[in-house]
């Protein structure tokens, strides 16, 4: 049997130390196989954040391990970790996050520029993914030249131009209106179910969790709740 | 990846365009300042040590006064020599030529036109002492200088103003209320170390010019030339025993004349460009300091203000080592921007002011070198903490960064 995509086993989080000490995580298991559509819920300050980033590989446990792909994270070193969110992760955050200034083609070309990967190939598959999210038209835009649901297109199509295993989304509709976020959860959906791309999704609008396969609720940064999307 | 970084940085300059050329500018103008300089002393020193080389190094020049001592006074109240003194001097062991020299301003009429210039009284020693050819006619004779003939040999500068075109020779020309002819013309030399043209005098024999226009015995200075270069040192010596005798110098007491090494003023023309030399490499390394520090600064700037773009690049795989490369990158090409601008104005600035100051524009190819190889190590130096900051960004942080 192979080992799943993503496990956290007994992982917790704490940052500060002494009376300042915060428990961002306490003792979470979670599983998360390849294909699977997650949605994370939970109020701020649950613990879903701080959840996300070790997703992500952008933080690791203080205690218990995170394994990717069967692979201990917190035993990587930061440029170990980064490679691993170069070649398998791809991120979509509530705030875009896109380069100012810089056309929405290299903006999407940017994860590829850290390949390695050769110029004209690079615009060929940067433009293979602006077109998967309809926005072919906009390469040349700049992000303020777009509109936040083109925005968050854009950035849905930097997290796909390396067929990225997983895209985490930090409440990716957060700054959209209820239109635009169907619209994106939509995207998200069709990436799933035609590309195979796992992905967790932190939000906390019940309507947008009902894309997905399956809720994961924290509270107190733990794991109170975990069933299939309704 | 190097590839990307440059273009990168080429993009992050031009976004800041007028903050980036301000970055710049204080190594634009140190490096500028120093290519100036460097350029234009190099200029100044191969025409200063070109012109005493054609003088030749075994030239001796003797002029009356005390070359350093603030109590003789003026030096033209020293005691003048005379024609006797330089017979004296001609008699001594190992030397080639001794051509005393007199002269003052006049003006030089032939027919409608005139001219100022200077009159020599020298003799015929002279043009072999200074290496002056006398292309067109000749020189006088040693019989025509002790007769005190009124002839006289014209620099290029004056044939030029009196005769134009014309053939000068065997014309009389009026100098003084003298009339004289007019028996050869000097090869044109141009313009001297201190911009002075150097055609533009009339030699005439010594005595004709004592008697016939200065009314005085006086010789002004002399210039000896010695058989050897190695022989410099004992001649001056000899010189120096001779005058001191024959000026009646009692033991003990100061020279009233100085006899001077034209070797001398090579080495000491050389050990000033040294020193300003040495100087300039100073200001280099301090004007580098400081626009190293402008650098540093405002990567600084520019890395707190990108880091969501840090932030995102490192969410996205980037390693520390390549956003350190990428801002390192960005750091050398703002200060090799600042060198080639710095290189290109000094370069410019100075072939400027050698065509202004007329001395020959010098291309130092192993300087500009120097400048590029500093400037680009200013930017790694000055880059690479600014860099480092970038580089150990936490990436959670930095993409919350407003």
């Amino acid at each position: 049997m192979t080992a799943p995509l993503v496990e956290l086993d007994g992982v917790s989080r704490v940052y500060g130390r002494g009376d300042a000490e915060v428990r961002a995580l306490e003792d979470v298991d979670l599983v998360i196989d390849s294909g699977d559509f997650v949605a994370i819920m939970g109020s701020s300050g649950s613990g879903k954040s701080t959840c996300m980033n070790i997703l992500g590989c952008l933080d690791v446990p203080s205690s218990g391990t995170y394994r990717f792909r069967g692979a201990d994270v917190g035993a990587l070193s930061r440029d170990q970790r980064a490679l691993l969110r170069r070649h398998y992760l791809g991120f979509v955050f509530q705030g875009f996050n896109l380069l100012a200034r810089t056309s929405a083609l290299e903006n999407v070309e940017l994860p590829l520029l850290y390949r390695g990967m050769p110029g004209g190939e690079r615009r060929r598959r940067a433009l293979a993914a602006l077109d998967a999210v309809g926005l072919a038209d906009r390469a040349k835009h700049a992000p303020n030249e777009l509109s936040g649901g083109q925005q968050q297109r854009v950035a849905i199509a930097r997290a796909l131009v390396t067929d990225p295993s997983v895209i985490l989304a930090d409440e990716p509709t957060g700054n959209l209106d209820s239109k635009t976020s169907r619209e994106i959860l939509e995207m998200l959906r069709e990436l799933n179910t035609e590309r195979g791309i796992t992905i967790a999704m932190v939000t906390h609008e019940l309507e947008m969790a009902a894309f997905a396969h399956r809720v994961v609720r924290f509270h107190d940064g733990r794991v109170v709740e975990d069933r299939e999307a309704a | 990846m190097l590839w990307a970084a440059l273009l990168m940085a080429v993009r992050a300059i031009r976004r800041n365009l007028l903050r980036s050329m301000l970055t710049t500018l204080g190594i634009v103008i140190g490096v500028g300042a120093v290519i100036a300089m460097v350029t234009l002393g190099q200029g100044a020193t191969a025409r200063v040590t070109g012109e005493i080389a054609s003088l030749g190094d075994n030239l001796l020049v003797i002029v009356p006064g005390n070359a350093g001592n603030k109590h003789s006074g003026v030096a033209g109240a020293a005691t003048p020599f005379s024609l006797r003194d330089a017979d004296a001097v001609a008699e001594l062991s190992e030397i080639a030529a001794v051509a005393p020299l007199s002269g003052r301003g006049v003006r030089v009429v032939y027919g409608a036109e005139n001219t100022a210039t200077t009159l020599q009284g020298t003799t015929s020693d002279f043009v072999r002492v200074r290496g002056w050819a006398v292309p067109e006619g000749r020189m006088f004779h040693a019989a025509e200088e002790r007769a005190g003939a009124p002839l006289c040999v014209l620099g290029a500068t004056v044939r030029e103003h009196l005769f134009g075109t014309q053939n000068p020779l065997g014309a009389s020309i009026r100098i003084s209320n003298v009339s004289c002819e007019v028996i050869g013309v000097l090869e044109e030399k141009g313009q001297g170390t201190f911009g002075n043209d150097q055609d533009d005098l009339v030699l005439m024999p010594l005595t004709a010019y004592q008697r016939r226009v200065a009314n005085s015995d006086d010789v002004a200075m002399m210039f000896v030339s010695a058989t050897s270069s190695s022989a410099t040192p004992r001649v001056q010596t000899r010189i120096t025993d001779l005058l001191r005798q024959r000026r009646g110098i009692r033991q003990g007491d100061e020279d009233d004349f100085v006899v001077r090494d034209m070797k001398e003023v090579t080495s000491i023309v050389e050990s000033a460009t040294g020193v300003l030399t040495a100087l300039l490499g100073a200001i280099a390394a301090i004007s580098l300091l400081v626009g190293g520090i402008g650098i540093m600064n405002i990567m600084l700037v520019s890395v707190t203000e990108r880091t969501r773009e840090i932030g995102i690049r490192l969410a996205v795989g980037a390693r520390g080592r390549e956003v350190l490369l990428q801002f390192l990158v960005e750091a050398v090409v703002l200060s090799l921007l600042g060198g080639v601008l710095g290189v290109g104005l000094g370069l410019g600035a100075s072939w400027v002011a050698a065509r202004a100051l007329d001395v020959p524009f010098v291309w130092v190819p192993e300087l500009v070198a120097l400048a590029f190889a500093f400037s680009a190590a200013v930017g790694v130096t000055f880059g690479f903490f600014p860099a480092r900051k970038a580089a150990r960004m936490n990436p959670i942080d930095a993409l919350r960064h407003e």
